[in-house]
């Protein structure tokens, strides 16, 4: 098969570049321009995939977005996509798809068994079959189901692709390029306004490119043509084709995707695949168009049934014929321009139009043109399995209700028109309060909620001069407010066809004794008799009767399905269609592509990632690095084949032994200045800090209002009004706010500053009993002896000429200092302390040993300060001031946090002290008490304890103060241990805080 | 996305802001004797209303004030913005 079905002298397909293609393993030609839908049927390729629930053929219904049939698995350059509409497919050369919903091929298809075992199948399906028996779900009907439903599978490869965002601006977007979006672009423009103009086609101009209608002197297409090259010219207009806005979200932002690679065999180097734009307009006009709708009659859903408007674009932008010896059925005089076309084209159609007696400028066309016409008759059945081989028609009384002697008539496709139905998603997305126009039997856009304007044939014009009319001037009176400059454009004459009044006909009767299905929602395998269960079971409301049924909730949306549902639902319940309403419209219109969304966000891009200045270091000397938020951090340092518990215990033990250096860089740091520094962390400490001498730093607690303790950290105090506050890597960002909320909102009387510093110091902390030595050959010119600089003393001192700060404080129960240079410095003070340290066995030490020396000597850190715990939990209650009031203070009080047996951090040591207790674990008293067997408390943090050589955890455990010297049980479920275990001081190593201080 | 316009900035996108609560209530003076009651009030009921709210915010991935928001709950219209001294009138 070459292309039978295309035709000569028609389309704006490029004849000149032939492309080849694959569908299902079979090779086949087309053209460039083509789609894949359009291709496919220039080959007289109709049937295309199989039905979502009853695996019944499927075949081309649309020719656009609104396609709910022709969903494909695409690969492309090495990948592959899933749900794909072949209607949107752009070809290009080497392209494969292949028919999803079959298995195992699109011609003879298991799944079709569901067809004869439609009793299984009824509306709510889902809810109602597979239950039973319980164990068949997981074994038999689940994984039969997933096989054979779905639409496409998805790739699991990592996606190549590079998908990119973008954020705009703009006073007027548009969204469509019809009549309607070029007329109002063109005056907004003209005006001056920045205007992006979007149309999800390739090509622009909407019902231009297909209507036979005259704009100034030239024909609709070239017309679109001029403007939109003018428009292209013009630097405050961005016009995009390829991009669809999918959704309209608050406060006039909108998301539009942009198709930039997929109608190319391959990406262009340095090109994303598609761009995500977010634009924040100051108006929006919704040009959106209208959608054909279908007449419901028996197996409508048969390969070869289409909309008459798909059969027409497919003839006039593509050259092809969808059938030799077409049927048209319509309700309005839309019919006729398909069979004009058609005859046009050298094919005789016969139009069954279900109106009595029309009369109007285009029948009268078609009759002259000797097109055959039968008034007053319907398709009752399409006959055919793969594709229509003919039609059951029949005459229909004027009531609509009685069907006349059945006839059948050859024919190979059945092009329908229902009217049509205006696309108000982006308008109801807004919140804009549709309204049923009973004009039109559709929903269109009434009160605006947002700053939306809805135009043309998506507001329900369907005249092209009123449309225009309309659109020049919604362009030049919204762009004017914004503009002030009014330019006013001659709106040019229009000729077109007047039609006539269409029949609010929609669903054809079944004949007597016939059981034929007849679909709403092709997509999903809705007919009329599941939304008759669902009403006879008790399903009112409409967006009930949509869950129950899946009417409308498949990929397209309900884009064809949803008017009929409604028309049906309201029949039936004897009501009018507005009073049943339409379920909500959501975004995406359209489906978008994960990558899309996701956008550069991916892998290492997913969060930033923060490094401290001697990072670099680091990675030469072997560290093994940990996320710490997004900060890396060493976590150990690897030497030879060691392993994390072998090297984080060497360099634990040689802290305990000799010196240790840590990189501290990523601890929040916060400069805090001004007259009530010191009045100001009165309130948000536990502790008293009205007396902190210059060049003294204090441990401090600070609480939430709910009395969980939110940080900890030291604070010095730099000069007079000078502050330098630490917080924990993970807590930084919350505390600055926390001081900022208080500073700005609540005690805005008191003068004082808060800012972040923690970029600019690097930090080292030197820890162990040498490090005294070591520190004094470091800063040579300053006294740091146990007088000069006693425990928890400051000073400033010369690194070797560097300017460094100099901090008496300790996390690891040693005697230990932290230093501070300027970030730019950190690298050059890393290697001096290394350097000089060498004498003194100096060894950098990851996190892992900064655990457990603080784990040792009993210092709560971030998994004992969790969000759940107050000061006395952690053994911090010395730190809560009796005297003065802080922030959360009163919440101590309460009863639950005075209680006798409040829980509290306790130390554990296993009795065999050889197995180590998984962090997590719980703590019970009988480990064969019967499940679920009561927590008295779980371990928070566990460690190797380098100074007993044996494991060593904290936990927070119930009545913890009294449970001292007790043994209970530790159990972890997922790691299936149990381990008897004695409770002890939080304080194993150096109870009495001496080394610190010495 | 809320479009929300900074008293000291001017419009800028939500994922600028962070959310932080009815700015309605206030907090209790410091050494003052309250009621458990009171203090219940202040640390956890909230009216959790439907339609006007004014709430507070803060910029912080801009000039990283708090700020004063007055917004629907229901629709997400922003009718007033201010600064965290300025006098909110009814
Ligand atoms: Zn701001």
């Amino acid at each position: 098969m070459t292309q039978n079905y295309r035709v000569e002298n028609t389309g704006l397909i490029n004849r000149d570049k032939k492309l080849s293609f694959k569908f299902n393993g079979k090779k086949y030609s087309g053209y460039e321009g083509d789609t894949l839908a359009s291709a496919l049927l220039a080959n007289g390729v109709h049937l295309i995939g199989r039905s979502f629930k009853y695996h019944r053929p499927r075949g081309f219904f649309g020719a656009g977005v609104d396609e709910p049939y022709a969903v494909v698995q695409l690969f492309r350059n090495g990948e592959t996509e899933p749900n794909i509409k072949a209607t949107e497919q752009e070809l290009f050369e080497g392209l494969e798809a292949n028919s999803v919903n079959c298995w195992p091929s699109v011609n003879f298809d298991i799944g079709a068994i569901n067809n004869f075992l439609k009793i299984f199948l009824p509306a709510g399906f889902y809810y109602k079959t597979f239950m039973w028996p319980k164990s068949f779900w997981y074994r038999i009907y689940e994984p039969f189901i997933r096989k054979a439903a779905g639409l496409g599978v998805a790739s699991t490869k990592h996606d190549k692709e590079r998908y990119e965002h973008k954020y705009e601006y703009c006073d007027l977007l548009i969204a469509g390029s019809g009549p309607s979006g070029l007329a109002s672009a063109y005056a907004a423009a003209k005006n001056g306004a920045k205007v992006i103009l979007a149309e999800d086609k390739p090509r622009f101009g909407g019902s231009l490119l297909t209507s036979d209608v005259n704009i100034g002197n030239q024909s609709g297409r070239d017309w679109a043509e001029g403007i939109v090259s003018e428009l292209k010219e013009m630097s405050n207009v961005v016009v995009k084709n390829r991009s669809q806005i999918f959704g309209y979200y608050d406060h006039n932002m909108l998301v539009m995707s942009e198709k930039i690679s997929d109608h190319l065999p391959k990406t262009k180097k340095f090109h994303p695949n598609k761009k995500l734009w977010y634009i924040r307009a100051k108006e929006v006009l919704i040009s959106s168009g209208s959608i054909e709708r279908p007449i419901v009659f028996g197996n409508n859903d048969t390969p070869g049934v289409m909309l008459s408007s798909a059969a027409k674009e497919y003839l006039k932008v593509y050259g092809v014929l969808v059938g030799k010896n077409p049927l048209v059925f319509t309700n309005n005089d839309s019919g006729y321009e398909t069979a004009i076309e058609f005859k046009k084209n050298g094919i005789d159609s016969l139009v069954l139009d279900t109106r009595k007696n029309p009369e109007s400028e285009i029948i009268n066309e078609a009759k002259s043109l000797g097109i055959k016409i039968k008034f007053s008759h319907v398709v009752v059945a399409a006959q055919g399995y793969k594709r229509v081989k003919s039609a059951d028609i029949a005459s229909i009384s004027d009531n609509k209700k009685q069907l006349g002697k059945i006839e059948n008539i050859k024919c190979d496709c059945i092009c329908v028109s229902g009217f049509w139905t205006p696309t108000i998603h982006l308008a109801s997305q807004s919140g804009n309060k549709t309204k049923f126009n009973e004009d039109i039997d559709a929903f269109i856009p009434g009160i605006s909620k947002q700053n939306e304007t809805t135009l043309g044939a998506a507001n329900g014009v369907f005249s092209l001069e009123e449309t225009l009319k309309t659109s020049f001037q919604a362009g030049n009176e919204i762009s004017k407010k914004i503009t002030k400059t009014d330019k006013k454009i001659p709106i040019p004459n229009v000729v077109e066809k007047k039609s006539s009044q269409h029949d609010k006909f929609w669903c054809v009767p079944l004949p007597k004794g016939k059981n034929y299905k007849r679909f709403l929602d092709f997509q999903n395998d809705v007919a009329v008799s599941d939304i008759e269960i669902a009403l006879r079971e008790g399903y009112r409301s409409i967006e009930h009767v949509k869950r129950y049924t899946t009417l409308g909730m498949a990929t397209d949306q309900g884009k064809t399905s949803n008017l009929n549902g409604l028309q049906l639902v309201s029949e039936i319940e004897n009501k009018v269609v507005p009073s049943v309403g339409h379920t909500t419209f959501r975004p995406p219109y359209t489906p978008v592509s994960i990558g899309a969304i996701v956008g550069r966000e991916v892998g290492k891009h997913s969060k930033p990632t923060r490094k401290s200045p001697m990072h670099s270091w680091h990675e030469k000397n072997n560290a093994v690095f940990v996320d710490a938020g997004v900060w890396l951090r060493p976590r150990y340092y690897k030497k030879g084949n060691e392993n994390l518990f072998e090297a984080s215990k060497r360099e634990a033990k040689n802290v305990r032994s000799n010196v240790g250096v840590c990189d501290v860089t990523t601890l929040g740091k916060i400069d805090i200045k001004g007259p009530d520094a010191a009045e100001f962390l009165n309130r948000v400490y536990t502790n008293a800090w009205l007396k902190l001498p210059v060049g003294k730093a204090r441990y401090g607690v600070m609480l939430r209002e709910d009395g969980i303790v939110m940080d900890d950290g030291t604070t010095t105090r730099i000069s007079e009004n000078h502050y330098h506050m630490t917080t924990t890597t993970a807590q930084a960002a919350n505390v600055l706010s926390h001081l900022e909320y208080y500073l700005q909102l609540v005690w805005p009387e008191l003068n004082v500053n808060v800012v972040s510093t923690t970029e600019q110091w690097a930090g080292a902390a030197i820890a162990g009993p040498k490090s005294r030595d070591l520190l004094q050959k470091l800063f040579p010119k300053s006294d740091v002896s146990k007088e000069g600089l006693p425990f928890m003393g400051y000073m400033e001192g010369d690194l070797f000429g560097v300017k460094a700060r100099i901090f008496r404080i300790s996390f690891s129960g040693e005697l230990a200092y932290e230093l501070n240079v300027e970030s730019d410095n950190g690298n050059f003070m890393w290697e001096k302390i290394m350097e000089v340290g060498e004498e003194f066995k100096i060894q950098p030490y990851g996190t892992e040993a900064l655990s457990t020396l603080r784990i040792e000597m009993g210092h709560v850190a971030g998994s004992e300060l969790d969000g759940r715990t107050i000061p006395y939990d952690n053994a911090l209650e010395g730190l809560t001031s009796k005297k003065k009031d802080f922030i959360g203070k009163r919440s101590l009080q309460r009863a639950a946090f005075i209680a006798e047996d409040r829980q509290r951090v306790v130390g554990v040591v296993p009795l065999d002290k050889k197995t180590s207790i998984p962090e997590g674990s719980h703590l019970v008293k009988d480990a064969n008490a019967p499940l679920p067997n009561p927590k008295l408390g779980h371990i928070s943090a566990s460690c190797w304890s380098v100074e007993y050589d044996n494991p060593f955890s904290l936990a927070i455990l119930k009545d913890g103060k009294n449970m001292i010297g007790k043994k209970l049980f530790v159990m972890s479920p997922l790691k299936n241990k149990i381990i008897p275990v004695e409770i002890v001081s939080s304080h194993y190593v150096d109870p009495k805080g001496e080394r610190v201080r010495s | 996305m809320l479009y929300i316009n900074c008293p000291h900035c001017g419009m800028r996108s939500q994922n600028e802001f962070s959310y932080g609560g009815d700015a309605s209530i206030k907090r209790p003076e410091l050494n003052k004797e309250i009621s458990d009651n009171e203090w219940n009030d202040f640390v956890y009921n909230r009216k959790s209303l439907r339609g006007k709210h004014l709430e507070l915010w803060q910029h912080i991935s801009g000039c990283r004030q708090w700020i004063k928001v007055e917004r629907d709950t229901a629709t997400h219209e922003i009718f007033r913005t201010f600064k965290a001294d300025e006098e909110v009138a009814s």
